[in-house]
């Protein structure tokens, strides 16, 4: 293989641009593909997709199946499915819902607005969550039912689960600090989207710096200083880009002079005000980079994909495979519960058809992120990119008038084409 | 000369396992010194594999005993089999084919930094040491196992059984996808890890293997043991009159 030939002499002149930066091919394939819909979009609308505004509705729409995604790569990675996802995260809303509208403040007498009341929610939101995926895990790691069977159960029960606690009815308003986690209605403005942003420019830069040193001190080959330099300009770019365009989103002036009436202030002449990043898409940040240490750097992420790539040697290794399962449905379970957190905060309240079929699309995100259903390969940034490509799919057509029946056909056909294209892809650089 | 008047390193009694009906192994009674090869050697299906990986913790007995240094061992699955120190080089080698070598090596014992977070780049040099004993030809450590040559797979499965200070060491025929050269290099690592008083029991078809690297061999039929010899005291054609005909050469003299 001339690849790992090159390997062994690091000045080997015929390796191209892309080698040099190690960039996965298969990310680059994918953001390629999601500018050309984000420009194709762009031109078909004259210019009404890319707007920050747009911008800023897509990420905060992407969340919730961008969060449920990330759990759902390890699920598949593990050879398993869940498609119990979109019903588990309607119990969970309809058990916060209650927690935060009814037994907190009335039951337990906190009152309404006491500002425990969002943070005990979420956590026992949380806690459900984690029990139900747990529960299903077990089921599926020391019962030995086929997870396909359990989560598709688990799909019917807990979407009625959900409507019978709530006899069917919409809660609603949430509590206010809650509803932070939704979208617009908690961002960081502008000035703390900088500093974050900022954060993790820094965060990334010792990244790169502190995996250098490592490589060097153990005496591995490393790329030309170069390569790394254009590296980091490419992660500076996009994380300040992103946060750019993000600040570059500005509070409308009717709600900002209601806003201020609300305070018994009146509107300063020219003042403005940017949304920035959203408190949604800080978390699913946070979420991202918390999953992929768990991917790549801990005992269980690596157990999870040797689990995937063999189940009989992972056993043989002594990996508990099985309590394993348990793990990786429980962790589905809590991402599912944070999911119902910023879905039914978007929604300002909890209804009865909450996250209905959210299992197909967090499935087909995972997937056209690269998670191949064969077991042992997939990648937290792709399945949030399949997620973000799917999200853009769907609104584009939307705002482009196409017929609600087509946008659905044309998603069907871009999820078959996607999982094509990667067999074609796997099979023409001889990974499996 | 191997002492044998002292107490075994392990002595597998009476083993019986049986799959629906089949007796895959059936009584049969070994034993293993420190710094001792026992070859086991047997037709295809013998119960060869199955017996070790009763040993190994990969199935669990029907009946019979498992004494490790004279005392009686539990080995209900792998980790119990680590925890007595036996490690074992599987016939099917049991890699996950995504994952690289140092992570094949490593998996279920990563080395971790301080925070707890795997050292992929130490578990890398390490890796790199120990395939430079056994195959220093092996140059493909950033890709994953699904990428290696037959030979180059086990050479992974070896290493990750000689890394850990292994007692007791199984091989179930470790040198049957080797070129001659590495297959020289396993027979030399064999001489030193007995050396160090390590037991082993080593599966293979053979015949010449057995003879030169083998203090004693077993021999296997339908899940039976036909026998056990001393490897000095038999010449090939006895051992290949116990694989096939089932017949002990001690036997043969009186008849
Ligand atoms: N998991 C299992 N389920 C059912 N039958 C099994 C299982 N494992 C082994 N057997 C049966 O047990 C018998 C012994 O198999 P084993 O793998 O131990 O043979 P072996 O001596 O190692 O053969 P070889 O030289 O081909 O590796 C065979 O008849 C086999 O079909
Ligand atoms: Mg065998």
């Amino acid at each position: 293989m001339t690849h790992s030939e090159a390997e062994l002499s690091p000045a080997h002149p015929k390796k191209s641009f892309v080698q040099t930066l190690e960039l996965d091919l298969r990310l680059l394939g994918m953001i390629g593909a999601f500018a050309i819909l984000c420009i194709g979009f762009d031109l078909v609308t004259g210019g009404r997709f890319l707007t920050p505004r747009n911008i800023f509705n897509l990420t905060i729409q992407t969340v919730s199946v961008a969060i449920m995604a990330t759990g759902m790569v390890f699920v598949i990675v593990t050879r398993h499915i869940d498609l119990s996802v979109g019903a588990l995260l309607a119990t969970c809303s309809a058990v916060m819902a209650m927690t935060q509208t009814e037994i907190l403040p009335n039951m337990l007498g906190l009152g309404l607005g006491h500002p425990l009341i969002p943070w005990v929610t979420i956590v026992f939101g949380i806690l459900v969550g984690t029990l139900i995926g747990a529960f299903h895990g077990w089921l599926v790691g020391y019962l030995t039912i086929p997870a396909f069977i359990v989560t598709l159960g688990g799909l019917l029960i807990w979407r009625n689960v959900g409507w019978y606690m709530t006899s069917g009815k919409t809660i609603g308003p949430l509590d206010p600090t809650f509803m932070k986690f939704g979208g617009i209605n908690g961002t960081l403005g502008a000035t703390w989207s900088w500093v974050a942003g900022l954060l993790a420019l820094a965060a990334a830069l010792y990244g790169l710096w502190a995996s250098r040193k490592n490589k060097l001190r153990h005496g591995f080959p490393v790329k030309p200083l170069w390569a790394e330099g254009v590296l980091a300009a490419l992660i500076s770019g996009a994380i300040l880009g992103f946060v750019a365009i993000l600040n570059a989103y500005e509070v409308p002036l009717a709600r900002l002079k209601r806003d201020f009436e609300a305070q018994g202030l009146t509107l300063p002449e020219g003042y403005t005000e940017a949304y920035g990043i959203p408190i949604s898409v800080l978390l699913l940040i946070f979420i991202a980079v918390g999953m992929t240490m768990l991917a790549r750097r801990t005992r269980l992420g690596r157990y999870i994909f040797a689990a995937g790539g063999n189940p009989d040697a992972a056993e043989l290794s002594g990996i508990n495979t099985r309590l394993l399962t348990v793990k990786i449905f429980a962790l589905m379970g809590a991402l599912c519960a944070i999911s119902a957190v910023v879905a039914s905060a978007r929604l300002t309240n909890h209804s009865n058809d909450i996250g209905t079929l959210d299992e197909l699309r967090v499935i087909a995100a995972a997937v056209i992120g690269g998670t191949a259903l064969a077991g042992g390969f997939g990648t937290i940034h792709g399945a949030i990119l399949g997620a973000l490509i799917m999200q853009s799919l769907q609104s584009g057509m939307a705002m482009v008038g196409v017929d609600a029946p087509l946008q659905n056909i044309v998603v069907g056909a871009v999820l078959v084409l996607a999982v094509l294209i990667d067999i074609l892809y796997r099979r023409k650089t001889g990974a499996r | 000369m191997i002492d044998r008047t002292g107490t075994p390193l392990v002595e597998m009694r009476d083993i019986c396992i049986s799959f629906g009906g089949v007796h895959a192994v059936d009584h049969v009674s070994v034993n293993l010194y420190p710094g001792e090869v026992v070859g086991l050697l047997g037709h295809n299906g013998a119960g060869k594999s199955t017996l070790i990986k009763i040993l190994s913790g990969a199935y669990r007995m029907d009946s019979g005993e498992i004494r490790i240094n004279g005392e009686r061992a539990e080995i209900h699955n792998p980790r119990d089999a680590r925890r007595y120190n036996i490690e074992t080089i599987y016939q099917t080698l049991a890699l996950a084919d995504n994952l690289d070598a140092a992570s094949n090596l490593f998996l279920g014992r990563e080395l971790v930094t301080p925070f707890g977070l795997v050292d992929d780049d130490a578990m890398e040099a390490e890796t790199r040491k120990i395939m430079a004993r056994l195959n220093p030809n092996f140059k493909k450590f950033n890709e994953p196992v699904s990428a290696l040559s037959g030979g180059q797979r086990q050479s992974v499965a070896i290493a990750r059984a000689v890394y850990f200070d292994a007692r007791i060491l199984i091989m179930d025929e470790p040198t049957a996808a080797l070129g001659p050269h590495e297959t020289q290099m396993v027979a030399e690592l064999i001489e030193q890890l007995k050396a160090q008083g390590i037991g082993i029991f080593l599966i293979s078809h053979d015949i010449h293997d057995v003879m030169k690297l083998c203090d004693r061999a077993s021999v296997m039929k339908n899940g039976q043991l036909v026998g056990t010899v001393d490897v000095d005291k038999v010449t090939d054609d006895d051992l290949l009159g116990m694989i096939i005909l089932g017949k002990h050469p001690g036997e043969q003299a009186e008849a």
